[in-house]
């Protein structure tokens, strides 16, 4: 019994001390475990301990290291072992390019000579007269600062046709080739079955590559430049507008994800494409493929082929395109796909499926305004992806993939002009374009860096940077007839003009034969006169960019022209709304002659117009130098020896950068009559032959533009209260109402 | 006590016949195992603040404590840094998941103490200020997890910011035999000052596998794009001066030369410059009167004259930033705060988060080469486009460089942008700061896009009890050729339609209501955002002495 109570207790003891180990283990444990608690890993909220020990502190300072090394090596020394290290792949402009070439005379671009007997493709052919008809072209290698090959390097596929044999002894035998130096090569597809490597099969030594679906891997930041995969149908110059004619909100059309193409069954590249299948739904998500291509596709045939075959004819490729909001662009047998430029244009939103690609022009162009870059690993993921994607960011993307379309890809002209233009930015770093102005409405192409390297200068980003233009105009005279008289209309207009509260400076522009008139025969002004003797008197000397205009905003004025204080005032309120634009007096319109099949030219008064006369215009003065330096010499020389048609080339470049119409405002019924009557310039306009001349300068533009820039408006901006049954003295600009 | 006395008193029901003196000893067993019991429950269940205030203090956060941990001199090295590495075939997305909240989580690594076989640390600082700042950041950000198995990023805490205190091969050792290392995979390394004598390489010289590395400093030939990071060089000065900012606009200088281990060849240019601009150039190097340590650090002098620095930058417009041994200097940052723009030559650079910043927006970009030619390229910079950048450097100081934090929170977010490019920040948001954000306006129709009329629009007639001109309006409408669809907004639930009333402008409360409600839209929107203009858009020939019927919009004045 004793012995039993014993065991009892002795048994309960032992119960207790058991429990008391189980319990009391946590206790010791932040000792005996170390670090881990101690650091409070049991506290979550802070787990990196934040050490309050004095620290060293990290001495970011490397004076002797430096003095150690500037002992030991000159920047000389250290330049020149970079450019001979950094060869072949490791190429960069600064060891591969020699920018002292294109110091003398700018960024001008040399094209071999065509030799007999060598066939080039269309495409190539494309490539190399843009080239030539630009403005960077040079013939003389002298002056030449880049190289482009007039063989065709576009198609490295030995397979194909267009393949062009022993190019590795034709391109080593260039006198000028000097291991590729200073060249561009251009291509679109290299490598062939099964592997498709990037290689061009040909040594291009120290040349940049304009090449299209290149690899992060391959692809030399700020050497090479990625191009986007055209077709040999790509139009030249022009090219078709975005297919987005307006804006839906909500934003969401028919499917929410569409892609129609082929299914490699295998080889490189068919991962993905087998793949698609798991996220088709045939509802809103329609991802078809098909087995069909090349002739034995039946020996590869899977399970799947003879379903997914079926399915694909289900669909109608162009239907899709353009009523997705989405178009999946997967990698093809390359990394780039013509479904890319597709979905572009046609305001689908690309949804990128092609890991490794380097985008086309992805040195200035932020795709992920334009594009959702997705990852081939999380393909399933995808569906999600764009659904999480909020509408006001797909109208952006949406819109953003018409202005790129527009701006860098719609032709083989602007896919080239693009390519150029990013290698001198790289060789004229100091004058190069920023982010923004590549990015945004105008694009690249049209925002001349040597112009301003400062965004206000522009008329397109007053809106981002959240400023306004200069609120003062200079106004520019053309003279041409000599002062006799002190009745002359261009007399009326200086003082009428000086009147005006906004304007800052006159500048007449005196391309008359006869001397200069004397400094007191101007009338006395409140504002400053300056008299410029135009250069060689030409036409297109009223649109050089004067130093001497200060103000953003430029009043282009013939000589005789009637104009009123106020509607000189009203005018300019209207264009510091629309800064971008043309704004004036007298309109003209363009169309479409239809017996002719030609454009044709009308000044009579219609309902609506497309055109308005720079000899009564308010603009920006960046148009200045857009046509002196955008235009080419061509068109220029053709004004100047028709001594007509400035003010259409004029409307055509502007309307060609905004793709929006001039703005005409009110102007005084005088104007007309006097336009037409009995001054200086009516003969000019009388002129049967004159009319003529600009019948055909529209078509000569229209050509060089690739297409009709011109935008037909139906609207005039008149002042509020404009003949409306008010009292006139409410009205501010009353004048104009004046007949 | 007591009641287990009584207990025992009335004893033989529970404990039966004991002897008085084994029944007290066994009492007193049970009464020491039980408070044991009680004291181990207190300690094991009272809130962890009172436990830890007393051991936070003492001992948590001291870095001696750190588990010791030796390297077998056999460890496995890394292998070198894959030039080659991109996101897509180095980086493990499936790590990282898909979240509605598009972010990454990362993982800290404890601190540990490395030493090799003999006992010698492999590195001569341990771990810095800097890196115990930029950890506690990011420990207290949103990217953070403590669960290593939910965790997309791995940061070891072994501290490389400089690698000269660095033992190169132990140190790879380290990073190798950390738990989840999976040769480098979807780890982040933080350097700040690569290479060593005499080369000095642009690259942090730690083998590290697939490792990703921010660092300060690299080049265009060891410059990952798309997977590394670039990193400015921190400045400890930025903590310790608290420069003011300075409105945008021109300075006492022109150009300031402030760094001291200038190469003799460029320092002869620099004089050059100073000779043919003269007052527009100040030249400074170090004093040689001071003693080397931190003063020399904040002094600097020209002919004997000493100058403050960094504050002296503030004077100057433009600050140059040449190499020296490295790429990256600390120089840039300091220049920054300061509001100048910084003269950046250090050919074939990488400048910092150069993957999301418009360096063209705060800098001026000039190759060494090029260094007599400064003067001139200066000069020919618009004042407007100075001041900007002038802005635009010292934000991107406050936003991006202020801080170990900031440095660690930039870097993390452009990683996650990546992952998620859909939710990424955009270009703009990047580099806008929020002066431009807040004044500028961004339609969101931005496209310049002519509508057709084939579509026609869509009448929106609000209406509240004027049932009568509510049809006048819809007969008007209606004849209107381009009317796709109508819609009446009926905002009278209860009442029917009574007798119209005269025109609602006539009625002054009505416009006195409207009134109050602009001001209240106004107050709302914390500005006025409608604009005056003097303009109206009117069909052309609008009035004209023409015929009607030959008008595209004829009798429109006369409605």
């Amino acid at each position: 019994m004793q012995a039993k109570k014993r065991y009892l207790i002795s048994l309960l003891t032992g119960a207790f001390l058991v429990l008391l180990f189980y319990f009391g283990r946590v206790v010791p444990g932040p000792a005996a475990t170390g670090s881990r608690s101690r650091h409070g890993y049991n506290r979550p909220e802070q787990p990196w301990p934040h050490f309050s020990d004095p620290l060293q502190h990290l001495s970011p300072w490397d004076h002797s290291d430096t003095e150690d090394y500037n002992v030991h090596i000159s920047p000389r020394q250290k330049r020149d072992v970079n450019s001979s290290v950094y060869k072949g792949k490791r190429c960069r402009m600064q060891s591969c390019f020699d920018f002292s070439l294109c110091q003398r005379n700018g960024f001008k671009v040399y094209v071999y000579p065509q030799q007999k007997g060598e066939k080039i493709s269309e495409s190539y052919q494309n490539i190399l007269s843009t080239i030539e008809g630009s403005r960077f072209y040079t013939s003389d290698p002298g002056q030449a600062c880049l190289f482009v090959l007039s063989l065709d390097t576009l198609d490295r596929d030995q397979l194909s046709p267009q393949y062009v044999h022993n190019l590795k002894t034709k391109v080593q035998s260039l006198p000028l080739w000097n291991n590729g130096r200073n060249h561009l090569i251009f291509n679109l597809y290299s490598g062939t079955w099964p592997d498709y490597t990037e290689d061009l099969g040909f040594d291009i030594g120290q040349a940049m590559l304009a090449k299209a679906s290149i690899s992060t891997e391959n692809f030399r930041p700020n050497f090479d430049v990625s191009i986007p995969l055209f077709s040999k149908d790509h139009p030249r110059t022009g090219g078709d507008r975005g297919y987005l004619k307006y804006n839906t909100i909500p934003p969401f059309r028919k499917y929410m994800l569409v892609f129609k193409g082929k299914r490699y069954l295998t080889g490189i590249g068919s991962d993905t494409r087998n793949a698609l299948y798991h996220v088709h739904n045939a509802e809103d998500v329609v991802l078809l493929t098909t087995c069909k291509h090349g002739k034995d596709w039946q020996k590869h045939k899977d399970a799947r082929c003879d379903k997914d075959n079926a399915e694909y004819e289900k669909y109608d490729y162009r239907e899709m395109l353009h009523n997705s909001t989405f178009c999946l662009v997967p990698r093809g047998r390359r990394l780039g796909s013509f479904r890319f430029l597709e979905a572009l244009q046609a305001a689908c939103v690309p949804v990128m499926l092609s890991n490794g690609w380097e985008l086309p022009f992805s040195e200035v162009i932020d795709w992920n305004t334009a594009a959702v870059i997705g990852d081939e690993r999380l393909l399933l993921q995808i569906p999600s992806t764009v659904r999480s994607i909020h509408q006001d960011k797909i109208l952006a993307l949406r819109q953003q993939t018409q202005l790129l379309w527009e701006a860098y890809f719609s032709s083989v002209e602007k896919i080239v002009l693009t390519t150029l233009e990013i290698i001198q930015d790289r060789v004229l770093q100091q004058t190069s374009r920023s982010n923004l102005m590549w990015n945004s409405h105008p694009g690249g192409l049209f925002t001349l860096p040597h112009y301003s390297s400062y965004l206000g200068d522009f008329p397109f980003f007053y809106a981002e940077l959240g400023i306004k233009p200069n609120p003062k105009f200079t106004a520019v005279i053309h003279a041409v007839t000599p002062l006799v008289s002190q009745s002359q209309p261009i007399l009326k207009l200086l003082v009428s003009v000086a009147r005006s509260q906004y304007c800052a400076q006159i500048i007449v522009l005196w391309n008359c034969d006869k001397p200069l008139p004397a400094k007191h025969r101007w009338p006395a002004t409140s504002v400053p006169i300056i008299v410029i003797e135009g250069e060689n008197k030409v036409m297109s000397s009223r649109f050089q960019p004067y130093d001497s205009i200060i103000s953003d905003a430029v009043l282009s004025l013939d000589e005789d022209t009637v104009l009123s204080t106020t509607e000189v005032d009203f005018a300019f309120t209207v264009w510091q709304s629309f800064p971008e634009r043309i704004v004036g007096y007298p309109a003209r319109s363009h169309f479409w002659d239809n017996n002719k099949e030609r454009w044709g030219y009308t000044s009579k008064w219609t309902n609506d117009y497309s055109m308005v006369l720079t000899g009564a215009a308010i603009y920006h003065r960046y148009y200045h130098f857009l046509y002196s330096h955008f235009l080419p010499s061509s068109l220029k020389s053709m004004v100047d020896q028709l001594a007509n048609c400035e003010d259409i080339l004029m409307n055509f470049l502007v309307s060609a950068v905004t793709k929006l119409p001039p703005i005409k405002v009110t102007q005084k019924k005088q104007y007309k009559e006097t336009m037409m009557g009995q001054s200086s310039r009516a003969s000019r306009w009388a002129d049967p032959d004159h009319f003529a001349q600009r019948q055909t300068c529209m078509n000569k533009f229209a050509s060089w533009f690739g297409g009709m820039p011109l935008v037909h408006s139906q609207m005039r901006l008149d002042p509020v209260l404009f003949k409306d049954q008010v009292s006139i003295l409410r009205k501010k600009y009353r004048e104009i109402e004046r007949l | 006590m007591c009641a287990s006395v009584k207990y025992g008193s009335r004893g033989p029901a529970l404990i039966p016949r004991m002897k008085t003196k084994h029944r007290i000893y066994y009492i007193t067993l049970f009464s020491v195992v039980l408070l044991g019991l009680i004291a181990t429950g207190m300690f094991q269940f009272w809130p962890h603040s009172i436990e830890s205030s007393a051991e936070w203090s003492l001992d948590r956060r001291s870095v001696h404590d750190a588990p010791l941990v030796r390297i077998p001199m056999s460890s496995p090295i890394p292998e070198r840094g894959d030039l080659s590495c991109r996101m897509h075939t180095c980086f493990d997305v499936y790590r990282c998941g898909y979240n509605p909240k598009n972010k990454i989580k990362v993982y800290i690594y404890p601190l540990q103490r490395f030493v090799d076989e003999v006992g010698v640390p492999i590195s001569s600082t341990g771990l810095s200020r800097e890196y115990n700042d930029l950890l506690s950041a990011i420990s207290d950000s949103d990217f953070y997890t403590d669960d290593v198995t939910r965790a997309c990023l791995f940061i070891p805490s072994t501290d490389v910011l400089n690698q000269n205190s660095l033992r190169i091969r132990e140190t790879a050792q380290a990073l190798a035999m950390l738990p989840r290392w999976d040769k480098g995979m979807n780890h982040l390394l933080f350097n700040m000052l690569p290479g060593g004598p005499p080369d000095y390489n642009t690259a942090l010289d730690v083998p590290r596998d697939r490792a990703l590395l921010a660092g300060g400093g690299f080049s265009t030939w060891t410059y990952r794009q798309g997977y590394d990071v670039s990193i400015p060089v921190y400045s400890p000065l930025s903590a310790e001066v608290d420069l003011p900012e300075r409105q945008p606009g021109p300075r006492r200088y022109f150009i300031l030369s402030s760094q001291t281990a200038i190469h003799r060849e460029y320092r002869v240019e620099l004089e050059r410059l100073k000779e043919e601009n003269g007052e527009a150039l100040l030249l400074l190097d170090k004093c040689s009167n001071l003693s080397q340590g931190l003063a020399s650090v904040r002094k600097r002098c020209y002919k004997g004259q000493v100058y403050d620095y960094p504050q002296i930058l503030q004077e100057s417009s433009f600050c140059v930033v040449l190499r020296g041994a490295r790429l990256g200097q600390a120089t840039l940052s300091d220049v920054l705060q300061a509001g100048c723009v910084p003269v950046i030559m250090a050919d074939s650079y990488i400048l910092p988060f150069s993957e999301v910043l418009d360096w063209k927006r705060a800098s001026v970009v000039i190759p060494e080469e090029k260094l007599p030619e400064m003067y001139t390229i200066l000069k020919s910079i618009p004042h407007r486009q100075v001041e900007e950048m002038q802005r635009q450097a010292r934000w991107f100081w406050e936003a991006y460089f202020s801080s170990m934090k900031a440095i660690g929170m930039t870097t993390l977010q452009i990683i996650n942008d990546r992952i998620y490019p859909y939710a990424a920040r955009t270009y703009e948001e990047w580099n806008n700061p929020s002066v431009v954000k807040w004044s500028s306006v961004n339609s969101p129709l931005f496209l310049p896009l002519i509508p057709p009329r084939s579509p026609g629009f869509t009448a929106v007639v609000l209406t509240y009890d004027r049932i009568e001109s509510l049809f006048r309006v819809i007969t008007e409408i209606s004849k209107v050729p381009s009317l796709a669809k109508l819609l009446v907004v009926w905002n009278n639930q209860n009442k029917s339609p009574p007798e119209a009333i005269d025109g609602l402008s006539l009625d002054q409360t009505h416009m006195v209501e409207r009134s109050e409600c602009i001001n209240k839209f106004a107050s709302v929107f914390g500005t006025m955002p409608l604009k005056v203009v003097e303009h109206r858009a009117d069909p052309v020939l609008y009035k004209d002495d023409f015929p009607e019927k030959l008008k595209s919009f004829p009798n429109i004045g006369s409605l």
